[in-house]
């Protein structure tokens, strides 16, 4: 029987262990590593500190997009109210196109550039439910829908 | 091979039992924040335009239809809702009925035709139907940018001084008729 | 007239497993063999009446019928034909008819080859297995029915999303579900179990083929899905830990774990209500994921979202079938025998640990994925949570259980020695230690974390290894006996080797992958030279080719090394002429050593084209790794001893020798 109770002791110890240390875990990680999602609007009501992790969402403005020689583009991304102008270098997803509507992840620079590490443009312009647009204007997570449904 | 260790766990149960709910317990709570994820009113879209003029903008016609085409000066004066189709857009076959129903029931619908080709949305509407009083062609979906269109179909329902009061993402289906729209255009005609 | 027989056959696949899933559970409560008798034969007709239904749809596919909505909004006369079949599967309604017809095909699977299965117990099996199906018919035949017509029908159909026109995606979905769904047997053998009152080595037993055959499909299936994600998506990445992805990757994590600890039960008969409840909750997470991917209440959005009621009828399903269930659990649990004892340093120790570790590992996955819901829910910010999250919390978990791995598999049951375990495994420890060093000291110390990423695949491999050959390696006899040796060894202790080389593989995969690729992004010109990782990559200009239902782009690249001719790679830029939607292929030169992965972009003003050139190290690895992992398991399905339908041995004698 004492061979039991030590067992079970062992156990619970090693259980609060892991627990402990994968809660400070998801907590140092939930405070830092997520990015805030804001839309252009949000971004002139309330400026935020440059250098943070943002997505920042919204349609391409129409005529904005300008291709530097290498391999760099910017564009503004509009929500209709303000826009936002962004930068970033690398091939841009198929479905960009002015008028588009995207999320772009990256970090806003003193100046007021938003410097994009990613671009991620929305699947479709032809949605069955109203919920998806929704999502869309809500989510963090863009990306090619179709893709993520099949995944 | 052990029974002779095992101790009989009925003896034990009032004391453990609790560890037995925490799963369902942790269950619950995980129920309850998908359930009010869904219960996220999708109706309360964070769109900037809500009851704000709608944007100025003049479209040129469909070609074959009527030469007025559709701008901001058709707008006001009285509740009205702006649709945005495209010929190519199944959920707009859908939803197609129940705007004649609504055009039938003589309410005002003008239309933007998004990224289509003229002659594909004048088949669509000679085979469905046509509710609408004037239809814009935005070829190039500028005007609908301006809207803060993100898909078609779209659905705006505009009051007596030309502000956008809603805006409907999706296919309209008869319980919105019921729950939201005709409440509204009733409201905004008083 | 095929649509309506199709939900005709559906309306009755529903009769009959309410049927099948009432009448069994009451005649095994009043010991009614007549109606006990009833789950085999129900099992079985549901599976044809369910066949036909699919069937149907296909057929609807194949011909083109646009009177039915479903086909007129996922398909087009001019696509492929393999594409229009699996067309029925991209879709919300056709791929949820997939998901119910495998779970009819699971639920006979049981009634033809559970033949070592006490009847009573069969029977509760199937009930359980029917009464899911009774939700999901549910599900599909009142919010979801994939026959709807359409009037007026339209001439030609929508298309389908030409990034899934793609053999790997067309394969992605059934193997996917054959994991989520093969787990719905296990659930049901627990519930059956908790229904009895009766969990004990045979229990686990029954239950190992079934898990086994789950958690192989799910491992391909997932490998499958972050395969065509690298060469369709043209990112160069293999995993991107979206919700979708973890939708997927959290049954896998539990799975893994269930996997694990029904040995001890059947070994030791201990850890019995932890195995239950991972049981259960393996396949809640699936549920789970199916109501993420098709609620539209998480952030990822896709073609599947749907009208609020299916998102209520979900949750519903989920909270009926998950909270049932664990109720039932906390009712039931608490009254199982505890079992045999062991001591810490002892295989059951170590696949103790295993579990804690994993399941740990998949609540922070869930908690990652679930959080940016409940922070919306509660009226927070928008926020999401990517890849630096989840680096920031699954992989330190994952560090001690593949440190721990090769360890315990060599510990024996009940009271293990640390330091004989040790000793077998010295060799493989001081050549993983070798080889670090090496590593450390030829590449720069930066990369530190890099080099702990290697040592544990090696130390996996190894470590995996060095005990089977070992055995062998006993002095005398030379080669041929070592051999004969080597191949006397049971096959469930070889799909456990397989298995955990597989692992150590994609471990040394994602390593190099994630922390020795090479980017780089240019504009090129016709006729311009890149550099890329030691190889010179000249871009031969643009043309343009036509496929069966697109027009592309093409770039060519010649890669030298050298001066020596490597290989020319092309990437297309495609434009679906239907779907009016342009796709990217990334050319991909593959060898076991590394990818190039050449991605063609816009063409800017000066004649220049934008390029994203990838040297990707040993990225193969990663879906080899998988491919072991699932060789595994199906190694271990093959075992004799455990062969589904095998008769019950006597007694196992002593079962895998105590390694």
């Amino acid at each position: 029987m004492r061979l039991r109770k030590r067992q079970r002791l062992l156990l619970v110890v090693l259980v609060l262990l892991l627990g402990a240390g994968s809660a400070a875990l998801v907590l140092a990680a939930l405070g830092e590593k997520v990015s805030l999602f804001v839309s252009p609007s949000d971004l002139v009501a309330r400026p935020l500190e440059p250098g943070r992790s943002l997505r920042l969402g919204g349609l391409v403005e129409p005529g904005s997009v300008e291709r530097g020689a290498d391999g760099e583009v910017r564009f503004s991304i509009t929500d209709g109210a303000h826009s936002v102008p962004v930068v970033y270098r690398g091939v841009l997803p198929d479905l960009f196109r002015e008028g588009q509507g995207i999320v772009t992840q990256g970090r806003l620079e003193a100046g007021g550039v938003f410097r994009a590490s990613e671009v991620l443009a929305k699947h479709d312009e032809n949605y069955m439910p109203k919920e998806v647009a929704d999502a869309l204007k809500r989510s963090g997570h863009w990306k090619d829908g179709a893709v993520e449904a099949q995944r | 091979m052990s029974a002779s260790l095992e101790q009989p766990a009925a003896a034990r149960p009032s004391r453990r039992g609790w560890l037995f709910l925490l799963p369902v317990l942790a269950f619950a709570a995980v129920g309850v924040v998908l359930a009010l994820g869904l219960g996220r009113d999708p109706q309360t879209l964070p769109s900037v335009l809500i009851d704000k003029p709608a944007p100025s903008f003049a479209l040129p016609p469909l070609p074959g239809r009527d030469e007025r085409g559709f701008s901001s000066a058709d707008l006001g004066g009285r509740p009205m809702l702006v649709n945005v189709f495209a010929s190519w857009c199944v959920p707009c076959r859908i939803e197609h009925p129940v705007l004649d129903q609504l055009a039938r029931e003589g309410v005002t619908i003008h239309a933007i035709n998004y990224k289509d080709a003229p002659e594909d949305a004048l088949a669509f509407l000679r085979a469905l139907g046509d509710p609408f009083t004037r239809i814009g062609a935005d070829r190039q979906g500028r005007a609908a940018i301006d809207w803060g269109v993100y898909g078609v179909p779209e659905t705006f329902v505009i009051d007596r001084d030309g502000r956008i009061r809603y805006r409907h993402v999706g296919p309209l289906q008869p319980r919105d008729l019921e729950q939201t729209i005709r409440p509204l255009l009733e409201k905004l005609a008083r | 007239m095929i649509a309506e027989l199709g939900h005709f056959a559906l309306v009755l696949a529903f009769a009959v497993a309410i049927v099948q899933g009432t009448l069994p559970l009451l005649g095994a409560a009043r010991r009614d063999a007549a109606l006990v008798a009833v789950a085999p034969p129900a099992a079985l007709v549901q599976l044809l009446l369910i066949s036909i239904a699919f069937g149907a749809l296909v057929h609807l596919y194949v011909v083109s019928d646009f009177s039915v909505a479903n086909v007129a909004a996922n398909s087009h006369q001019s696509k492929p034909l393999v594409y229009r079949i699996s067309g029925v599967w991209g879709n919300h309604e056709g791929s949820l008819l997939l998901w119910v017809w495998i779970l009819a095909l699971f639920g006979s699977a049981v009634a033809a080859f559970g033949g070592n299965l006490p009847v009573l117990f069969k029977s509760r099996v199937l009930a359980i297995q029917a009464l899911i199906g009774v939700g999901f018919l549910a599900f599909m035949l009142f919010t979801s029915n994939p026959f709807e017509r359409l009037d007026p029908a339209p001439l030609e159909g929508r298309g389908l999303n030409p990034i899934l026109q793609d053999p790997g995606l067309a394969m992605h979905p059934p193997m996917l579900y054959l994991g989520y769904v093969g787990f719905s047997t296990t659930f049901s053998f627990a519930i059956a179990g908790l229904l009895e009152g009766r969990i004990d080595p045979s229990w686990a037993r029954w239950l190992r083929p079934w898990t086994l055959a789950a958690w192989t499909a799910l491992t391909l299936g997932i490998a499958l899905g972050s395969w065509w994600a690298y060469y369709e998506l043209g990112w160069g990445g293999f995993w991107f830990w979206d919700p979708v992805e973890n939708a997927s990757f959290m049954p896998w994590l539990a799975g893994t774990a269930l996997l694990h600890s029904a040995i001890v039960v059947e070994k030791r008969d201990t850890l019995k209500s932890w195995t239950i409840l991972l049981a259960i909750l393996t396949f809640a997470l699936s549920l789970l994921g199916t109501f993420l991917v098709r609620s539209g209440v998480l952030t990822s959005v896709h073609a599947f979202a749907s009208d609020p009621a299916r998102g209520v009828f979900i949750l519903a399903l989920l909270v009926v079938a998950v909270g049932g269930a664990l109720a039932l659990y906390a009712w039931r649990a608490p009254s199982l025998q505890g079992g045999g004892m062991f001591a810490p340093v002892s295989r059951e120790g170590a696949l103790l640990l295993n579990n804690l570790l994993l399941a740990s590992a998949t609540a922070t996955v869930l908690l990652g994925t679930l959080y940016p819901l409940a922070l919306d829910v509660v009226g927070g910010p928008k926020i999401s949570v990517g890849p630096p999250y989840f680096n920031a919390t699954f992989v330190p978990l994952m560090i001690p259980l593949f440190l721990a791995l090769p360890i315990g598999a060599v510990l024996a049951w009940k009271r293990g020695e640390l330091g004989g375990a040790l000793q077998r495994l010295w060799l493989a420890a001081a050549a993983t230690l070798g080889v670090s060093i090496v590593l450390l000291l030829v590449s720069d110390l930066a990369r530190g974390l890099a080099i702990l990423g290697y040592g544990l695949g090696l130390w996996l491999i190894l470590g995996s290894l060095a005990d089977p050959l070992g055995r062998a390696a006993l002095p005398g006899g030379g080669l041929a006996r070592f051999w004969r040796r080597l191949c006397g060894l049971p096959r469930a202790s070889w799909a456990m080797v397989v298995a955990h080389v597989g692992l150590g593989v994609l471990v040394i995969g994602v390593t190099a992958t994630s922390t020795g690729q090479s980017e780089r992004i240019l504009a090129m010109k016709p006729g311009e030279v890149a550099e890329l990782a030691g190889y010179s990559v000249r871009f031969e200009g643009v043309r343009e080719v036509r496929g069966p239902n697109w027009i592309a782009q093409r770039g060519t690249f010649a890669v030298s090394r050298d001066g020596a001719f490597v290989a020319e790679i092309a990437s297309d830029k495609r434009f679906f002429v239907v779907e009016q939607r342009p796709t990217t292929e990334a050319g991909i030169h593959t060898t076991l050593w590394r990818d190039l992965y050449f991605v063609l972009g816009e063409p800017a003003p000066d004649g220049a084209w934008t390029v994203r050139l990838y040297h990707n190290p040993l990225v193969v690895w990663i879906w080899g790794g998988a491919v072991l992992m699932a060789l595994g398991g199906l190694l271990s399905l093959s075992d004799r001893r455990f062969r589904v339908g095998a008769p019950r041995p006597a007694r196992v004698p002593a079962a895998v020798p105590a390694e």
